[in-house]
């Protein structure tokens, strides 16, 4: 098997031998749940219901404001008992609305569609927008603007991110190897949506039985086919997957579709073939909760909202004091300041460090020893662009690739000096975002 | 959520390789160590003694001045022990204990601590030592060459190869043959007044050119690849330091492009241009020139110096190949014999400038 890849890159453990294995169960009914108006990239969903209501399952509490939003359903039936800042994956505090369960479990009617796939494109979309459905991977970017793309902007390719290149993160491998069907039907959605006539599966070469399970569905599909990848973080950043599957490469501050391609996570493709067929919203995902401290790593289909210590304590809780709780991958994932912050459409994961491995090391003085320029996937120098911001040299810092860094974090892991590039270089971001503005 | 868990919050990545400053430069004194076994084997107890004083001199000089400084004392890093070793590897076994002590204390000082410490200077301090002493102790330096055991320092053992008498044929050929490194016999051997005498010396005989040959012959490069010769404490055995070298490469601690751009260099130009008149040239040259002298240690263990090289890759490649051609042309037609310290100090000068003219175009962007 010839695999594909992408210049660059590195090659962390994968850790995802903790719950690799776990097949997905269902997260009990939570007592209550947050769901966060800002899930997503782009405006924030503004609510429509308050303090008092009750909800169904399903049900619209709030609406987008704007194209470049989401609508937000509840995730569990029961009361909304806050409208009030919670602490959001990200580590920040954001807008949410609290819904206390009535213990009923009652959800809005989702009939099934078996027709669905008779669809025109624009119905597609429309019941993808409706379900408010926004990119599962991690960045959370709305798609139905990503299925939207200008007239100008023709799509040949559709390529599904099966990757999952962050370590310990189980979740899209699961949803491969138990869902598959469901998977290539959203597969064949989007590609209907965009009028692609090519369709790709990118897996990485460490899930064998998933790429041979998805070639085995595709074998008669010509316009199907799985691309199996070697295995090297960040395979899954979409840049990368694209040059790995297609040979393209996104034009720097560009978009897929400027290839005439657009990618979706598997868990979102699964996400609109419900959408789709049940006019099911998006109310609930696929989530790991992994790492060597958990007692009973899981792969939870949890309602969207659940609070991470509940899912946690459905694990069993943990065998060593938590060192850091992380939101996402240990790659690009977020440092939590407590565990009570509410999953989103975008949690794929939840990964417990113990003490040990939470430990950071010191920051020494940059030995110019080029580990990071040697491994960056987007080719720039990070070392270069850290001490530029470091001196406030904006200019050089751009010169250097602050705008084209994509924030995926090999060249902090590979740091002899433990230089926090990623930190120096969002900060620089941020800097730089200032510095246009006041422009 | 347990009450006592204490959350560490930090920016992404929450991984990471485990590569420090630390065992990076312990592992590559770990790779010199071939090369000091060698040097113990061939000069004996001396040859150990002058590279430990080197590395023990300079780990306590860099003590003083961070402490002097105020800043943390970092000697365990092994920076510092390194510089002292690479400094001690440049003098030969026949140097006075306190040309290394000299050397390593203004490595350390002025190569290295007045810019700063580890990571801010521009120079390789270790060469900058070694430059340093050339200037001030060229005496010291370059004379009173101790010949490895049962060996010529020239690599010249066999002389009847070149004139069943060369002693009474040519008293000056003789003792050139005798007294020098491999490199200054190559030297003295494009000097044309001097082939002129030694030819006259033995009435006529194609002297300079069997000498020359003889440099490349099979015996010869046997000795320059083990280090049967006479040279630096470091630099003599290429075995050695491949042997350092190749693990270096393995480990991913040093990068390929620098020694392979600047080995391939000196290989190409010593075939072009290596020759003398009045004798053919061997294929073999090549080889004589990349095992000879200083050019092993230098482009695997200097001219790879994290602080001192370019960060770009294309960058790496123009650093090799201006090493290697200062080396040739300072070899072939410079003063000196050797050129490897010179080269490499010169380029690490023109680094920055290097770096600015190859940033590299970022994945997905197009010229302008």
């Amino acid at each position: 098997m010839r695999l594909k890849t992408f210049p660059g890159g590195i090659h962390p453990h994968d850790e995802k031998h903790y719950s690799a294995s776990a097949p997905i169960s269902i997260m009990p009914t939570p007592p209550r749940v947050i769901v966060h108006l800002s899930q997503h990239i782009g405006a924030v969903s503004s609510p429509t219901v308050k303090v008092g209501d009750t909800v169904l399952k399903g049900q619209v509490v709030a609406e987008p404001a704007g194209f470049v939003s989401l609508v937000q359903h509840a995730s569990i039936s029961g009361k909304v008992t806050k409208i009030a800042k919670f602490l959001h994956p990200t580590g920040i505090m954001s807008m949410g609305v609290e819904i206390t369960s009535d213990g009923q479990n009652l959800s809005v009617d989702m009939p099934d569609d078996p027709d669905f796939m008779s669809l025109d494109a624009a119905a597609l979309k429309a019941r993808v927008s409706a379900a408010g459905i926004c990119g599962m991977g991690g960045a959370g970017f709305p798609t139905h603007v990503k299925l939207s793309p200008p007239e100008d902007k023709p799509i040949d390719t559709v390529i599904l991110n099966g990757v999952e290149c962050e370590p310990f993160l189980t979740s899209d491998y699961r949803l491969l190897v138990e869902r598959a069907d469901d998977i290539l039907h959203g597969l064949r959605l989007i590609m209907k949506i965009v009028s692609a006539k090519k369709g790709f599966i990118g897996i990485e070469a460490n899930k064998p039985d998933a790429i041979e399970l998805l070639q085995k569905l595709t074998a008669k599909e010509k316009d199907l086919a799985v691309v199996p990848l070697k295995l090297q973080y960040p395979q899954g950043a979409e840049k990368q997957l694209i040059f790995a599957a297609t040979g393209r490469k996104v034009p720097a501050g560009g978009l897929p579709m400027a290839v005439g391609v657009v990618v979706q996570n598997v868990a979102t493709a699964v996400a609109i073939y419900e959408a789709v067929r049940y006019q099911k919203p998006l109310i609930e995902r696929v989530i790991s909760v992994t790492g060597s401290i958990v007692n009973k790593p899981m792969n939870l289909l949890a309602p969207i909202g659940t609070l991470y210590s509940d899912l946690l304590e459905h694990c069993g809780g943990v065998s060593a004091p938590i060192g850091k709780a992380i939101s996402g991958g240990p790659m690009m994932g977020f440092a939590l300041p407590a565990l009570d912050a509410a999953m989103t459409k975008g949690s794929s994961g939840l990964v417990l460090f113990d003490e040990k491995a939470a430990k950071s090391m010191q920051e020494h003085t940059c030995l110019r020893c080029a580990r990071c320029v040697d491994i960056c996937p987007m080719n720039l120098l990070p070392s270069m662009i850290a001490s530029a911001v470091k001196y406030k040299d904006l200019e050089m810092a751009v010169k250097a690739g602050l705008n084209d860094c994509i924030k995926c974090g090999s060249c902090a892991y590979v740091c002899p000096a433990q230089i926090r590039l990623v930190q120096w270089i969002d900060t620089g971001k941020i800097r730089y975002a200032e510095a246009m503005r006041n422009k | 959520m347990n009450i006592k868990d204490k959350l560490t919050v930090s920016a992404a990545p929450h991984v990471h390789d485990k590569t420090t400053v630390k065992n990076v430069m312990w592992n590559v004194v770990l790779a010199l160590v071939p090369a000091l076994i060698f040097a113990t084997y061939y000069w004996g107890i001396r040859a150990l003694l002058l590279s430990l004083t080197g590395a023990v001199t300079a780990v306590v000089c860099e003590a003083l001045i961070q402490k002097l400084r105020k800043v943390p004392i970092t000697v365990h890093d092994g920076s510092a022990f390194l510089t002292g070793l690479l400094l001690a590897f440049n003098i030969h076994a026949g140097a006075p204990i306190w040309l290394p002590v000299i050397g390593a204390a203004f490595a350390i000082t002025v190569g290295k601590q007045v810019f700063g410490g580890l990571g801010n200077n521009p120079v390789n301090p270790a060469l900058l030592g070694r430059v340093f002493l050339m200037a001030s102790w060229p005496t010291q330096m370059t004379a009173g060459w101790v010949a490895v055991k049962d060996s010529a320092i020239s690599g010249l053992n066999d002389l009847t190869r070149i004139a069943t008498d060369l002693q009474s044929l040519s008293p000056k050929a003789y003792e050139l043959v005798t007294s020098a490194t491999p490199l200054k016999v190559a030297q003295t051997l494009r000097d044309s007044s001097f082939v002129a005498d030694i030819n006259a010396q033995a009435g006529g005989l194609n002297l300079s050119g069997r000498i020359f040959s003889s440099l490349t012959e099979m015996e010869t490069l046997k000795s320059l690849f083990w280090g049967n010769i006479g040279g630096c404490i470091g630099e003599v055995s290429a075995f050695a330091l491949l042997l350092g070298a190749a693990y270096l490469l393995y480990k991913n601690i040093i990068e390929w492009r620098i020694p392979l751009f600047y080995i391939g260099t000196v290989f190409v130009f010593s075939f072009l241009f290596g020759g003398i008149p009045g004798s053919e040239i061997s294929m073999m040259l090549p080889f004589f020139h990349i095992f000879s002298g200083g050019l092993m240690l230098g482009a695997f263990f200097m001219a790879t110096d994290y602080t001192t090289t370019p960060l770009t890759k294309k960058g790496r490649i123009i650093f090799g190949i201006g090493c290697g051609l200062l080396t040739i042309i300072i070899r072939l037609v410079g003063g000196y014999p050797e050129g490897v310290s010179y080269s490499i100090l010169f380029m690490n000068v023109m680094t920055p400038l290097i770096d600015m003219l190859t940033r590299p175009k970022a994945f997905g962007r197009v010229k302008k």
